[in-house]
This record gives C-alpha cells, sequence and structure tokens, in this order.
C-alpha cells in the first residue's frame, strides 16, 4: 500500500474518507495523461497479477479494471465463473483461496448475494475490490460517476443531482447516494413508489415520483438501469409505460438545468431508460464514465497494490 | 553550465530540457533562461514525475500524488537534456530515462545535475556537472534555488546539521 488508503481493501464507499476520495481523483487526473502517450503502460504494478472474478455478467467493469491493471504492467487474470470450477460445485471460498495460493495479489470481485466481498476480505491475505455485490455497493462506479460530474461541472457543492429509475434494486445508487451526499450535493431520487426502497433512513435525499418535478433545475441527470434479468419488470405496469413515464428524453430534460449533464452507469436498455440520446448528445456524460472509469480503477488499483 | 550545453550540441537547436521533479525542476527553468537569453532564441522545457518509474515502489511506500508531468512538446527527434539538483545513485536517472523512452524517440539524450556526490549503483555518468563533491552515505546533500537563498548544504542525516 502507499499508506495513502487506511483500508487495504475497497469494499465500501464508506471505507473511504473525503480526503481519500480526493485523493483517487488528483491521482486518477495523472492516470488519465498517460492515456494520450504513445506508450500508455507505466511499470508501477510490475510483477503483480490481479485477478478478476466475476460471478455477474460484466462488459464494462471486468474490462475497464483489465485495461486499468494492464497499463500499470500489472498481469491479469480474468475469471468467468460460467467457465471455472465453479460449475462443478466448487465453493467461494476454496475458489476465492485456490486464487490467492496461485500467487494473486488482488482480487476484484462481483456477486450476486451482497456481502461477498467484505466476507471474503476477513478470510484471505490479498487485496481485496468490490466490483459489485448483490444490491448492497458498487463502489469504483460511484467514484467515476462523482469523477465524472466533477470534471464536468468543476465542483460538487451546490449540485443539485437527480437519480432516476430502479433505486430499490441498484447498487449503483446505493454507493452513488453516500458518496454524493458526503459530497454535499443536493440528491433527489425520482421514480415509480414500488422501485424507491422503503427504509431510506440515513439517506438524506428527497423523493419525487414525477420525473419532471423531480429533476427540475437539477445539474445532473442520473439515470438507472432497469435491471430487467432481476425481474424488475414485474415491479412496474409495463415497459413502456415506464419508458414515458420515467425515460430520459429532450423533452423532459427542458425541466432541468439548462447545461445539465445526463449519466447512466450502463449497459442502456436504449428506448427504455434513455430515449433519443443524439438529441442531447451534448449533454451526454456516458462515453466520459466509460473513459474516466480507467483512470479512476488505475487510481486504486494504484493506491492500493503498489508497495508491499 | 549553459555554455557547456551550447558548445557541446553547437547551438541550441532541438535542444529540449526536461527536469527531473522534485529537484531538477526549478534547475531546468533556470539553464533555460540562460540558455535562451544566450542565445536569444527560445529553448523547449519540460518536467517529468518518474514515481511510476521507480524500482523501490515495492520496498517504500510510494508518495500518493503524482506531481504534474508536463512536456508541451513531443520528444521526438529532440536533443534532450535531462536535468537533476543531485545525481547520487542514478535509479532515478534510469526512471527518466525509460520514461523517454515511452514517451518517443529523442536524437539523443544527455544529463546535466548541479552536484555529482557520488555512490553510483548504475553505469550512469552526467555530461555536465556543476561541482563534484565527495560525500558520505549517512550524509544528506540539500540543494535550494530559491532567488533569495541559493544554497548547497552537506547535512548529516542523524543530526540534520552540517556545513552551507
Amino acid at each position: 500500500m502507499t499508506d495513502f488508503l487506511s483500508s487495504s481493501h475497497l469494499l465500501s464507499i464508506d471505507d473511504l474518507s473525503l480526503d481519500e476520495m480526493n485523493g483517487i481523483f488528483r491521482t486518477a487526473d495523472s492516470f488519465l495523461d498517460l492515456s494520450s502517450r504513445t506508450v500508455k503502460k507505466v511499470p508501477s504494478l510490475r510483477g503483480k497479477t490481479l485477478v478478476n472474478l466475476f460471478y455477474e455478467p460484466s462488459t464494462r467493469t471486468r474490462t475497464s479494471f483489465e485495461i486499468a491493471a494492464k497499463r500499470l504492467s500489472a498481469d491479469v487474470i480474468n475469471i468467468t465463473t460460467s467457465q471455472s470450477s465453479v460449475v462443478k460445485g466448487e465453493s467461494l471460498l476454496d475458489t476465492v483461496r485456490t486464487i490467492e495460493a496461485l500467487g494473486a495479489d488482488g482480487v476484484v470481485i462481483r456477486h450476486p448475494s451482497s456481502g461477498v466481498p467484505e466476507w471474503i476480505s476477513r478470510r484471505v491475505g490479498c487485496h481485496v475490490i468490490n466490483a459489485g455485490d448483490g444490491l448492497r455497493e458498487h463502489p469504483t462506479q460511484a467514484l467515476l460517476d462523482l469523477y465524472t460530474i466533477l470534471k464536468r461541472k468543476g465542483r460538487f457543492t451546490g449540485l443539485r443531482v437527480a437519480i432516476v429509475g430502479d433505486i430499490l434494486h441498484s447498487r449503483v445508487a446505493r454507493s452513488n447516494i453516500r458518496a454524493l451526499t458526503r459530497m454535499g450535493v443536493d440528491v433527489r431520487l425520482v421514480g415509480p413508489p414500488t422501485l424507491i426502497p422503503r427504509d431510506m433512513s440515513g439517506w438524506k435525499v428527497n423523493v419525487a415520483h414525477d420525473l419532471r418535478e423531480g429533476i427540475k433545475g437539477c445539474d445532473v441527470v442520473m439515470a438507472l438501469r432497469l435491471q430487467l434479468e432481476r425481474a424488475t419488470a414485474s415491479f412496474i405496469p409495463s415497459l413502456s409505460e415506464y419508458a414515458r413515464l420515467y425515460g430520459i428524453s429532450p423533452a423532459v430534460l427542458r425541466f432541468a438545468s439548462p447545461d445539465v449533464l445526463v449519466l447512466h452507469p450502463g449497459p442502456i436498455n436504449r428506448g427504455i431508460e434513455i430515449q433519443d440520446e443524439e438529441a442531447f448528445h451534448s449533454h451526454s456524460g456516458i462515453l466520459d464514465q466509460v473513459h474516466y472509469g480507467v483512470g479512476i480503477r488505475m487510481a486504486v488499483l494504484y493506491l492500493l497494490m503498489a508497495g508491499q | 553550465m549553459a555554455h557547456e550545453i551550447l558548445e557541446r550540441n553547437q547551438g541550441s537547436r532541438d535542444l529540449y530540457l526536461i527536469g527531473i521533479l522534485q529537484g531538477g525542476g526549478a534547475l531546468a527553468r533556470r539553464l533555460v533562461s540562460s540558455l535562451q537569453s544566450i542565445e536569444g532564441r527560445p529553448v523547449s522545457l519540460g518536467t517529468v514525475d518518474i514515481t511510476l518509474y521507480r524500482d523501490d515502489l515495492s520496498t517504500k511506500p510510494s508518495p500518493p500524488f503524482l506531481k504534474e508531468s508536463l512536456l508541451p512538446e513531443s520528444v521526438d527527434h529532440k536533443k534532450i537534456v535531462l536535468v537533476d539538483d543531485v545525481l547520487y545513485t542514478g535509479r532515478s536517472v534510469r526512471c527518466a530515462l525509460d520514461l523517454l523512452m515511452d514517451l518517443g524517440r529523442p536524437t539523443l539524450v544527455q544529463l546535466a545535475v548541479l552536484i555529482d556526490r557520488g555512490h553510483r549503483e548504475l553505469p550512469i555518468r552526467a555530461d555536465f556537472v556543476g561541482k563534484n563533491i565527495p560525500t558520505g552515505r549517512d550524509e544528506v546533500v540539500e540543494v535550494s534555488l530559491e532567488t533569495n537563498r541559493e544554497s548547497v548544504a552537506l547535512l548529516r542525516k542523524e543530526t540534520g546539521r552540517g556545513s552551507v
């Protein structure tokens, strides 16, 4: 560790103090400069091995971690559980202990059950990074969302951010809500009553069920993905009604701030959460999120894994 | 030192001075302004942070923040003069050389240092040296280039006392 982060794992956004989050943003700035060079790699993590262990499908998060680690010269091994001994019935702990015995210095883990990365981190000696656990947390997504907001808006204080959609099933929303409110952002949650959690104790947020009212004057609109694979569809009358009431479209964005920034963690269900994106192209930060995500993950890997 | 650099390179054409942070930045800036006033033409100036290239990252905690590397133009086809305040083990210079090679293909690379204190651990030598100062490994060389208090101090590691 570089001695900068107080924890040797990144399990929850709450592991990070405000200073640590700002430090990650500063470090990401330096790493993003590298992407304009002819040789985009630096040798800081040479000789270290990072294992991506994904129990759920993922394109951007896994690829983003892989590119980040490779740019730092770490060796990366991807384990997709559908092609691993997991299908032979190997337990989670056995799998992780095997990975550790193979010599991994860090494990990036995504799992459908909440709390798995934390449980693992207490049982192995290598660094554990949470890449999404159940309904609970996705800390690097929150970091890259905040970083995108910071790069595009230049500040956090005084900003109004609306998070729109399936808050109930969204780990991205849970990590973001806590990170944003700690940064002093005014957070509003917008969605149908069935997709807003009942228990929001500890969250300093306002809730709206009407999209136009909810995003009124907002500087940032963060649309969430309808997680159709988690049977979210049974929480709403129909997809087309959801699209009509909660889809982000040029017509709806007129109610937000004139220079509103639209974010989406991806993958997008086009025509449902986001409609006609070309028409508000200049307001979209969706590809920025992907680009900045690499810098953020490089910063996290570097700050956790450079050193011992 | 500026005159030596000009003599060796037959003028300031294609010269590009790059300071190794932390100590080399200010010195590179001073050298560039001398070169420009002698030759009357602009000379490129840059700085590099070598933290990510250090070979002791795995044994020492590294500084959390990278300083800003500023390279206004490409190093391709340039005569690079790497600038540092103190040349000691040569490991910083090795890092800077690796970094330069990742950035492009300079025509040639030279090394200018204010103080050469000996104790090299790698086959590296400076092309331009302000002053050779024999030192012990238990000593620290501190260089200050601030306008009102230019100084080079030789301090004992334990006591922090020494001669200026």
